[in-house]
């Protein structure tokens, strides 16, 4: 059994934040989500201090290997979290991670005391890839904004703080190795990657936003280069995703050096891709040994 | 009952084109049967073409149904309009699809949506006539008094017809039809005709159902919001997952914000759609 900063877990495969909603999944699927858990760990959609709607259609577009989003991160808000959504949550059979995002120092410390201090909570992650109101800059794309954020909010709980690294910069060993200088356990990479794709019928982006965020197969290489030279770097753990689809990609990241690895958008392909890599992963000989 | 939770592999039965667009049949040996207006998520067993499209499955309404010889056979109108659907126009006999669902919800009872209801009207458009056949069939078997209003563009869009025709292999009575280029029926718009009957006396104590592109379904709203008729709308979106976990099928509250169409619908109440949103 796999632990990972102190959690136990069944098995090495949880999913990307913001590609399963578990509560929805249940309202579809029933309780047949709760007994074949797909991931040995939950996390949940990114959670921001106030509530959110999201990004006006059209918010996603295929193209080759993935696709593209732009979703817009929308979610209640804090207290529309911890009132409504982190008690169904809890009945998961699995440790819950929570997303954050917040584009201020203040508000970030908001959001991690309030959800590390639930006890449903075993871990949290940050969400970097946001501007810092203050200063304009994407936290994630800044070593020193990184390692500033993370020194103000890891004095203010306990439970392993996992940094979400956007591969949308040149060095991300550089922003890793600030994440871990702040006090960061661990690291989660890759978030997506920016892209656009034009709409053939009408000569414009297909993504009413103009442009978003890169998934699927087609950003594996991708991910597991950058998660190599982040683990070169640092000595804190982590979590790898990008791509992944099948038991053989996930032994690709963790010879990459992941000590766990996520599901994202396969996920939308197949709502048990979790337990399905996992058990994959399993009966697949290491990578390398010999036959 | 629930949809079983993942995806499963389903034997292609059959397949055979229909005035422009395919018809095909799938065997679900572990699925319920599915609801009127309900959908699926497909993709084939061998999905991804050598471009690397299709990638993500696609969601598609069930158009017919019935008991098979173990489960229940799965019937879909497809239009081949890009490498997915063109893939599932070329399935044969004995392929494999993936399949995950029934998803969404269904078209109402009449009485849910308008007390006073005495009867349905059903307004499809083009490959939207899909999830009316089903819903037709249903009401028809219950005794709901009914009309159905098809519309199509031209005749190389007018497939599915057959979906609506009784055992003895004409088109129900209850059936009319218009075309643009006036190859069948009403010369014109299918709103025309829903037009001149929402202007009876007997129209008030109607539910509209409606399934069809965005400009038809957005003039049925309109018509019958003139008229204070309730319509039942059948969108589509965008949609990755089918089950809630990709946001992407966000559709405009009128109060603001979105709903997600694959689990808020994909039927929604005219009311309750700020405008049908125009689709690529």
């Amino acid at each position: 059994m796999p632990e990972f900063c102190g959690i136990s877990l069944a098995h090495p495969v949880i999913n990307a934040s913001g590609t399963y909603d578990a509560i929805a999944a249940r309202r579809v699927y029933g309780d047949a989500l709760i007994e074949d858990f797909p991931f040995s760990a939950f996390v949940s959609k990114t959670i921001t201090p106030e509530r959110r709607t999201g990004n006006a259609p059209r918010r996603i577009w295929e193209t080759p290997a993935g696709m593209l989003n732009s979703i817009g991160l929308p979610n209640k808000g804090l207290e529309g979290f911890l009132a409504e959504d982190l008690p169904q949550l809890a009945e998961l059979p699995v440790p819950l991670i929570v997303s954050v995002m917040a584009t201020g120092r203040p508000e970030f410390s908001r959001l991690v005391e309030a959800v590390g201090g639930r006890e449903e909570v075993a871990a949290i992650e940050l969400n970097v890839s946001c501007p810092n109101v203050h200063s304009g800059l994407i936290v994630g794309e800044q070593p020193s904004e990184t390692e500033a954020l993370l020194q103000t909010l890891r004095p203010l709980t306990p439970k392993p703080l996992i940094v979400k690294l956007t591969p949308n910069v040149a060095d991300p060993a550089a922003v890793a190795v600030a994440a871990e200088e702040g006090g960061a356990d661990a690291v989660s990479l890759i978030n997506t990657l920016k892209g656009t794709a034009i709409d053939p019928k009408s000569g414009e982006p297909a993504l009413a936003a103009g442009h978003g965020g890169l998934s699927g197969p087609a950003v594996r290489p991708v991910a597991l280069h950058q998660l190599r030279t982040v683990r070169a770097a640092v000595a804190i753990p982590a979590i790898g995703m990008g791509g992944i689809s099948t038991g053989a990609d996930a032994a690709e990241f963790i010879a990459a050096g992941a000590s766990l690895v996520a599901v994202g958008t396969e996920n939308f392909r197949d709502p048990r891709a979790g337990a399905r890599v996992a058990a994959e992963l399993e009966s697949a000989r290491p990578l390398g040994a010999a036959a | 009952m629930s949809a079983p939770f993942g995806r499963r592999l389903c034997e292609v039965a059959a397949n055979r084109t229909t005035g422009g667009y395919n018809v095909f049949s799938l065997l679900d040996r572990e699925g319920p049967e599915p609801r009127p207006g309900q959908f699926y998520m497909l993709a084939c067993e061998h999905w991804e073409g050598a471009g690397g499209r299709p990638f993500l499955p696609r969601a598609i309404s069930v158009a017919e149904t019935g008991p098979a010889a173990r489960g229940v056979r799965l019937d879909f109108l497809v239009e081949g309009i890009g490498p997915g659907t063109d893939r599932l126009c070329e399935l044969a006999p004995g392929d494999a699809v993936w399949v995950n669902g029934p998803l969404g919800n269904s078209f109402p009872e009449p009485r849910e949506s308008n007390p006073g209801a005495a009867g349905a009207i059903l307004v499809g458009g083009g490959i939207g006539i899909a999830p009316l056949a089903l819903l037709r069939r249903r009401f028809s078997e219950r005794g709901v008094p009914l009309r159905v209003l098809l519309g199509f563009r031209d005749e190389a869009h007018s497939g599915g017809l057959e979906l609506f025709c009784g055992n003895g292999g004409d088109l129900c009575p209850e059936v009319r039809l218009a075309s643009e280029d006036g190859h069948a029926g009403h010369r014109g718009y299918v709103t025309d005709l829903l037009a001149a009957m929402l202007a009876g006396d007997d129209a008030e104590s109607a539910v509209v159902y409606s399934c069809g592109p965005p400009a038809m379904l957005e003039a049925v709203r309109g018509l019958c919001a003139e008229r204070g008729v309730p319509c039942e709308l059948a969108l589509e979106s965008p949609m990755a997952c089918g089950f809630g976990a990709c946001f992407g099928c966000a559709v405009p509250k009128p109060e603001g914000g979105y709903l997600r169409l694959c689990v808020d619908g994909p039927v929604l109440a005219g009311d309750r759609v700020a405008e049908v949103p125009a689709h690529a």
